[in-house]
């Protein structure tokens, strides 16, 4: 591995600073990707630019709607009880990455900025219409995720800018969310293709008792949806998003279009799940092959609004028994 | 250019002089000597090479050495007081969780950040606390049984 020169400074300025005075610098925050990717001689920086020490950029704030830093871990998101409460899809996400301990020190804009269309947390900010945060020496701009990504590894990031933070809007009243990572195994796996959703939902409080019976059933997936079209439960809002399936985390646009408005049934998640898997573009790997990935996300997006719908549903799943959606 | 660093490691203050692109890990084997920590994959993947820094399990064949300023670290030497084993060790002895004994300090450490953050885990938390730590000899069931043997013995 070829030498080089890290910096730690403490502050965002100082950072920018250090890098537009720099060539062949790269940033570095957890370091599970850069530092991998050193030892596997796939890059050879000479300045590495730590962020580690900038407090700032470890915030998490939940006042209105929700901030996170970049540099917060997929640790911290685990634990914050409000993310898992109201953001849960991110928290499906970042559990459910790498092992313990790369989550102790990975951090959720590094996931981003390394721009692997396999990203886990990308689904979930892009269901949450994130914002991107960037800071750079002409100022400070804010990019909606689904524009961040360029490609694999590229972003809209310039040399020398720092992603601040990921700022996601305030959720509806009956919103709920998840996220799928689907693999072969549960740990240290990456997705063979990953789907969130997040819905909004019409619920009165008769229908929301009822409903609650229906999903305490362990009745099947589909006979669930086709008992549930009687409650006439009506589709808000809702985002889809998948990763894996192009060459960035991509919004299923029009399978979001064909569910506003309409009443939930078995006939409709069907339709969403064929419109989704028609804006995909998956390409054979060694993961996993195009055709099934196709099949896989009729699947998994039926799973996850049916996910997102059981939380709005029934909040507290400790009373009941949870589901395997 | 060398840098010189100060941090705690297993409960004493150390001051060294680092090349920027060493990583912890060649830190700790190949300048401090202290052998118990392994480097398998050197890629994050197998957890062969656990440390404890600030009470959190890392791997630190990529943990980049500056960043160990200031910080409190342990590996498994730290972990024997006066010559006696700690009870995580002991529990791996009498369990039989140790074959070739690769794994084992990268296993135990794991545990350890477990236990000293969660006295009472669940089976569940035990195999998420272990999921980076690759076992090709023992099958994990005697590791499980020894961390949960600590657990219940507090």
């Amino acid at each position: 591995m070829r030498s080089f020169e890290y910096y730690k400074p403490n502050s965002i300025e100082e950072a920018i600073k250090i890098m537009s005075g720099l060539d062949n610098a790269k940033f570095i925050a957890g370091g599970t990707d850069v530092m991998v990717q050193l030892r596997q001689k796939k890059i050879s920086p000479q300045h590495l630019i730590s962020l580690r020490n900038i407090s700032e950029l470890r915030n998490i704030d939940t006042k209105d709607g929700l901030k996170i830093g970049s540099l917060v871990t997929h640790d911290d998101i685990d634990k914050n009880e409000y993310i898992k409460k109201y953001y849960s899809a991110l928290t499906d996400a970042t559990s459910r990455l790498g092992s313990k301990q790369i989550r102790n020190v990975a951090t959720i804009g590094g996931n981003i900025c390394n721009a692997a269309p396999s990203a886990d947390t990308a689904c979930p900010l892009l269901i949450f219409d994130a914002k991107a945060v960037i800071i750079g020496t002409k100022g400070e701009r804010e990019v909606d995720l689904n524009e961040f990504f360029l490609g694999p590894g590229k972003t809209v990031l310039e040399k020398d800018e720092i992603l601040k933070e990921f700022s996601m809007p305030r959720l509806k009243e009956n919103t709920g969310s998840a996220y799928i990572k689907h693999t072969r195994r549960e740990a240290m796996d990456l997705p063979i293709l990953g789907v969130a959703t997040r819905i909004t939902i019409s619920l009165d409080k008769d229908s929301q008792i009822r409903c609650r019976d229906l999903l305490c059933t362990i009745d099947s997936i589909s006979n669930i949806l086709m008992q549930l079209k009687d409650e006439g439960l009506k589709c808000e809002e809702a985002r889809i998003a998948m990763g894996v399936v192009a060459p960035k985390p991509i919004r299923a646009k029009k399978a979001e279009e064909a569910l506003a408005g309409k009443i939930i049934s078995i006939e409709l998640f069907e339709e969403v799940g064929e419109i989704a898997a028609s804006e995909a573009q998956p390409r054979d790997s060694i993961r996993g092959e195009a055709w099934y990935r196709k099949e896989m996300i009729k699947v998994l997006v039926k799973r996850a609004l049916m996910k997102s719908i059981d939380r709005i549903v029934r909040p507290d799943e400790e009373i009941y028994p949870e589901r395997l959606w | 250019m060398r840098k010189e660093i100060t941090f705690t490691l297993n409960n004493e203050e150390v001051t060294v002089e680092v090349e920027p692109k060493w990583t912890l890990l060649y830190l700790l084997r190949e300048v401090l000597g202290l052998t118990g920590t392994k480097e398998g994959c050197g890629y994050g993947e197998c957890g062969a090479c656990t440390v404890i820094i600030e009470g959190k399990a890392v791997n630190s064949c990529i943990y980049p050495v500056l960043e160990a300023e200031g910080k409190n670290i342990t590996t498994i030497e730290g972990l024997s007081k006066n010559g006696e084993l700690h009870v995580l060790q002991k529990a791996f002895i009498e369990k039989g969780a140790v074959q070739c004994g690769f794994c084992t300090p990268g296993m135990i450490m794991s545990a350890k950040a477990l236990l000293d953050e969660k006295p009472n885990p669940t089976e569940d938390d035990i195999k998420e606390a272990i999921e980076g730590n690759l076992c090709r000899c023992t099958g994990y069931v005697m590791i499980i049984d020894a961390i949960k043997s600590v657990a219940a013995g507090r």
